[in-house]
């Protein structure tokens, strides 16, 4: 089972744009080894994983999930400030070019701290993704898409999507 | 446009792309033996350059792809005379002189591969 750094799907609009929210908790014991000035921060790290698990479900998506999309390139990624237990995090990814041998995204971060209302962006982030079977001939892989696993489907479900992966 | 203002543009497409100065870029630098790419960061110019210019590139066309699939183009790890024919005909931004007599191992042809070769690829695309 893969490690999902997303809990839900809000928004999708088909091979343009996926937004996925991720409520940050002190229950997960990786903010326990971030701390900052003694606070808990969620690590850039895994917030960039967040991004390439949105834009990843948004370009599996064009294929119905056929395609192994894996993460190639963090071609750029910046972050403005951080987040800790109680925020939320926003994932906004869109595809700015997609054909047989991958896709490139954008996406934005964004942050409502606890308590609030608002949102703010706080980071932005650039990817590349292989569509690997296509993109390193001669190399051979798992017939099943193990990228897309039942946790991703799970997901998926829980947002009314389940007919992507039809 | 003039072959000036493509050189600069390919110098942030390559900035963006590979991290890089622009005063690496030179015209004779070669993407993966001066600038470090690998492989994953072709797929990247290409959407980049078709992103700048503004015109669709084909799988194969800007950098050789699959050579080894045709036992007619490689030999023995080695470009043979029907391989270096047919990238000459597709490539023609390419500049094959250094391979004719010389070096023909596979791993090289990817050196081939320089700022000047990219420049030359958007003019001819751009004058159609």
């Amino acid at each position: 089972m893969r490690w999902l750094w997303i809990d839900c799907i809000t928004e999708h609009e088909e091979g343009k744009r996926l937004v996925a929210v991720k409520n940050v908790s002190l229950a997960e014991d990786v903010l326990h080894d971030h701390i900052v000035q003694g606070r808990t921060i969620m690590p850039f790290s895994l917030m960039i994983e967040g991004m390439a698990q949105t834009a990843g479900i948004l370009v599996g998506s064009t294929s119905r999930f056929k395609e192994k999309v894996i993460l190639a390139k963090i071609a750029k990624a910046s972050l403005d400030c951080d987040v800790t237990a109680g925020d939320t995090i926003r994932y906004e990814a869109t595809i700015d070019r997609l054909d047989h041998l991958g896709a490139s995204t954008s996406g934005t971060i964004d942050r409502r701290v606890a308590g609030g209302e608002a949102w703010e962006r706080i980071g932005r982030v650039e990817l590349l993704f292989s569509h690997i079977d296509n993109n390193m001939a001669g190399t051979e892989f798992p017939e099943h898409n193990f990228v897309f696993s039942d946790n991703f489907k799970m997901i998926l479900e829980t947002a009314g999507l389940a007919n992507l992966a039809d | 446009m003039s072959r000036d203002a493509i050189f600069e543009k390919i110098q942030e497409v390559l900035d963006d792309a590979l991290g890089v100065d622009e005063d690496e870029v030179t015209p004779a630098a070669s993407l993966t033996a001066d600038l470090g790419a690998e492989s994953i960061d072709f797929l990247d110019i290409v959407f980049r350059i078709e992103k700048t210019f503004e015109f669709k590139i084909s799988q194969g066309e800007l950098f050789p792809e699959n050579l080894t699939d045709n036992p007619d183009w490689v030999s023995d790890g080695n470009l043979t005379d029907t391989g270096l024919a047919m990238l000459k005909e597709r490539m023609a931004h390419v500049d094959f002189a250094s391979i004719e007599d010389g070096d023909r191992s596979i791993s090289k042809i990817g050196d081939l591969i320089t700022v000047d070769s990219l420049v030359n690829f958007v003019e001819i695309k751009l004058a159609g």
